[in-house]
């Protein structure tokens, strides 16, 4: 539908900007928890505005809301100074509202063009008029340079592509005001870099653009005005210009923050894990590690840097035993460890943070207290000739939530009902508890805040510096740059260089991440 | 801890309960019965006389059991539509050992009792095994068995064990878990031991489940069996556990009803259908030991209650099935009957509000 656009004065020479969005007083309570808590937020149009906040400070509630999915209990939304109110997405689309969501809404076995137009097919009679389509969409992606082949199916293209298919996606239903979720999170640094010269494409044809994000830099780089949001209030908005990290930070956590990571040196101990040619398929029986060679140290922190896919998940379950190699050696502390089942292992001295919490390191339904027995309930301390020990289970769960800090309402109770943070503290607190030698972190901070993701570093390098091996797994590249001690690449299911972080960049990485070799630098 | 239903729950049935009766009622109405007299007379088969209670609790009785086996599986991620199958197989099981052998009652007992927790605990161990082992799906696999538990049973009944009408031999008295001491309590009811061992077996569940090792495994592989891999378990085992032990739930309630109210097995041309109410029992009862006991005693007084109904006043029995279909139908939309309960408690707020 045609928009009605706002006095053409504002547009030319007029020192206010028209308004592309702008949202009044904003209130929106969970559970009699505040989320947003009389939120005004204002995007000028064609600016690049970023909305910056902690997990659970309210930024994609107020976006949920501004696209329908949500409606505020009290609040005003102006879509281009005209008051509209927005009760479902159909009515955002309509608006002119389109969101790229952190997870893709595609369909894989589908191709490009048809999960562009999915749901809004133009017809021909009875039949989808294919050519129609892809003349309008390949208009759009020459006007915005997003190259692309309509014709590959979405299961054999890039996460990249894939996010550029979900723009096109939003154009092509006329949104001229988009909204990014979290968009560079799973992106390489070359594909981020493309990223930000579409947003400003994007900008510089008259689009406006809402970036979610909790990165600092990426604000920095790409925003021209940012809006902090704090426990559900709106705590300034800046222009990009005038503003820095350490100013963002400490607005976004509340509390001054230590960005850098204080990281004593160390000497490397004896040889703790050795993988010699390990292979494994993955689960739809294609090879996804082809034959794997690494060693990690005590007292070392060994990062695994690589795009996701590339055999990251593999990798950590063959090491723990969740999937079987197909052939190889694998060396724990002299010990060969190839075969046996994930108990012996972590008996023999493996502990492991899982990369996806929820589906593997913790059952929902249980309480604080079982989730931390997990894996040791089975231990003379917590059971007597089959029957559980109660008392001392939960003697072991107000230890550890002592020790490590877990917010909770009691050790009884579910593990639902803790934060994000919390759960991950739980997982944190269970695995380095059991005094493992090789600590494997795989994405140990995904989606958390700053202050539980400073706690879990130090409790990463607490483990080095007694002495553990740790192999750190992770897609946040500064995450790898600032703890590991050594940065191992994997492409494709073959680790493509070993460099050492104080000499190399995120551009060098980037180019190994992508496969491209760079020169060879391995450190020994 | 879970053996307590938590406040919420206990609401919903309630109201489900209510609700489902208000349904039937309008059933009746336009049938053109008195709702108020069928329900009337209702009430009087089930609670009126010693009698009529005995006899509901032989109702119940194998309720619960295949209400537990039902909610066990549940409980560890499964769901086991073969208690029908496991039943028949147990009490097969038991009966055989009834007639065949000869020994002292606290032998015999004892005996036939484990026959058919093993006999059902292997029909069920069976669809576990192909659960875990080759990925089948149970509902499947246990729907099958039910069938074929069905025809092998008429079929070694009718070889092995046929006395003069379309039934097996009686067993031996020593075998039997039906006492005169206890009928005569209820006014000669064929109440039986079986509820003893009803009761027993859902604390033993519970205590299974919430105190031990193997049910914390159980519970794990239930609700995460992911987690429960990378924690270590082994998931496979696991699963064909939960059904040995779902299965022999089951077989036990063939071993009651064989042992304890008929003393022989009949050649049945229909399934008896036990199983399959117990499914809906583990539902009522979301799945506790304390839920499935009260969900066994709502749908066994429901059923036997509505045969008196059908004397008394003459109201089909089927009316009763639609009742207890609705009840179903509420609790498992729960929403309704949640939002009637969030209305009740409005309504003494609004009402102090007005008052001040």
């Amino acid at each position: 539908m045609p928009l009605l656009r706002p006095g053409g004065q504002s547009y030319q020479g007029v020192k206010r900007m028209a308004l592309a969005v702008e949202m009044k007083n904003i209130t929106k309570t969970f559970y009699g928890m505040k989320a947003n808590d009389d939120i005004s937020f204002q995007v000028e149009k064609g600016e690049i505005h970023a909305l910056l906040g902690e997990n659970g400070a309210g930024k994609s509630t107020l976006m949920n809301i501004l696209f329908g999915l949500y409606q505020a209990d009290q609040g005003e939304i102006l879509i281009h100074e005209t008051p509209a109110k927005i009760s479902d997405p159909q009515m955002a689309i309509d608006l002119g509202i389109g969101m790229v969501h952190q997870h893709f809404m595609l369909v894989d076995n589908f191709t490009v063009l048809e999960n562009i137009i999915l749901g809004a097919e133009p017809r021909k009679r009875m039949s989808i008029d294919y050519n129609k389509a892809s003349k309008e969409i390949e208009t759009l992606s020459n006007q915005y340079g997003l190259k692309i082949n309509l014709n590959s199916q979405v299961r054999d293209i890039s996460i990249g592509m894939q996010q550029k298919v979900e723009i096109l996606k939003t154009l092509y239903r006329g949104a001229d005001i988009l909204i990014f979720d979290e968009p560079t999170a799973v992106l390489t640094p070359q594909e981020i870099q493309e990223l930000t010269s579409i947003m400003k494409n994007l900008t510089s044809e008259g689009k406006t653009v809402i970036l979610i994000t909790h990165k600092l830099k990426e604000i920095l780089t790409i925003a021209n005005a940012v809006t902090v949001i704090r426990r559900g209030k709106v705590c300034d908005t800046l222009r990009v210009k005038d503003t820095n990290e350490v100013e963002l930070a400490e607005k976004m956590v509340g509390r001054k923050v230590t960005l850098q990571l204080n990281k004593d040196e160390k000497e490397r101990e004896g040889l703790v894990l050795s993988l010699r040619d390990v292979r494994a398929k993955d689960n739809r029986g294609l090879d996804a590690l082809h034959g794997i060679d690494l060693e990690v140290y005590g007292g070392e922190i060994v990062g695994i840097a690589g795009v996701d896919g590339n055999g990251q998940s593999e990798l950590v379950e063959v090491i723990t035993g969740l999937r079987q190699a197909q052939s190889g050696e694998m060396i724990l502390a002299g010990n060969n460890i190839s075969g046996l089942h994930t108990r012996q292992i972590h008996e023999k001295g493996i502990a492991h943070i899982p990369e996806d919490r929820h589906r593997l390191g913790i059952v929902m339904d249980m309480t604080l207290s079982e989730n931390l027995v997990l894996n040791s309930y089975f231990k003379k301390e917590f059971n007597k000739r089959g029957l559980l020990n109660e008392k001392s289970i939960k003697a072991h769960a107000r230890k550890l939530i002592d020790k490590f800090d877990i917010r909770t309402p009691s050790e009884s109770a579910k593990i639902r009902a803790l934060s994000g943070g919390n759960q991950q503290k739980a997982v944190i607190a269970r695995e380095i508890e059991g005094d493992p030698k090789l600590l494997i972190a795989a994405q140990p901070t995904r989606g958390l805040d700053v202050g539980a993701i400073e706690f879990i570093h130090r409790q990463i390098l607490n483990e080095r510096d007694e002495g553990k091996a740790v192999l750190l797994v992770s897609f946040e590249l500064e995450e790898i740059l600032s703890l590991s001690d050594r940065i191992a690449v994997i492409y494709e299911g073959r680790i493509v260089g070993i460099v050492d972080p104080k000499e190399t960049t995120e551009q060098e990485l980037g180019l190994l991440m992508s496969g491209r070799s760079a020169r060879k630098e391995t450190v020994e | 801890m879970n053996f307590n239903m938590k406040k919420h729950n206990i609401g919903v049935p309630f109201v489900s309960i209510i609700l489902a009766m208000l349904v039937g009622a309008v059933a009746m109405l336009l049938a053109g019965y008195n709702p108020v007299s069928a329900y009337a007379s209702f009430f009087d088969g089930i609670f009126s006389s010693p009698y009529l209670m005995g006899e509901t609790i032989r109702q119940v009785t194998p309720l619960i059991f295949t209400g537990l086996a039902v909610a066990f599986a549940f409980r560890t991620g499964l769901f086991n539509i073969g208690a029908e199958g496991q039943f028949l197989v147990g009490q097969l099981a038991a009966v055989a050992v009834g007639i065949f052998f000869k020994l002292p009652f606290f032998l015999h007992i004892p005996l036939a009792i484990l026959a058919a927790a093993i006999a059902g605990g292997l029909w069920g161990a069976i669809p576990g095994y192909l659960k875990a082992k080759r990925g089948v799906h149970e509902v499947i696999t246990t729907i099958m068995m039910n069938w074929i538990a069905f025809i092998l049973t008429n079929y070694l009944i009718r070889t092995y064990m046929k006395a003069e009408s379309e039934r097996s031999m009686d067993i031996q008295p020593t075998a039997s878990i039906s006492f005169e001491w206890l009928s005569d309590l209820f006014q000669g009811a064929r109440i039986h031991l079986g509820i003893v061992i009803a009761l027993l077996f859902a604390f033993l569940m519970y205590f299974l489940l919430w105190r031990t090792k193997q049910g914390f495994e159980l519970r794990a592989v239930g609700s995460n069996s992911l987690a429960a891999k990378y924690a270590g378990m082994n998931v496979k085992r696991n699963i064909i556990k939960a059904m040995f032990i779902s299965g022999a739930l089951a077989g036990l309630g063939g071993a009651s009803e064989g042992l304890g109210v008929y003393g022989y097995m009949t050649i049945s041309s229909v399934f008896p259908g036990v199983g399959y109410d117990g499914i809906a029992v583990a539902l009522i009862g979301s799945n506790t030991s304390i839920g499935v006991i009260l969900g066994a005693i709502l749908f066994g007084a429901l059923t036997f209650g509505a045969q008196n109904m059908q004397m008394a006043s003459d109201v089909p029995y089927e009316i009763i099935r639609i009742v207890i279909a609705f009840i179903i139908f509420f609790i498992a939309s729960s929403d309704i009957a949640k939002s009637i309960l969030g209305l009740l408690r409005k309504i003494p707020l609004r009402s102090r509000k007005g008052g001040a």
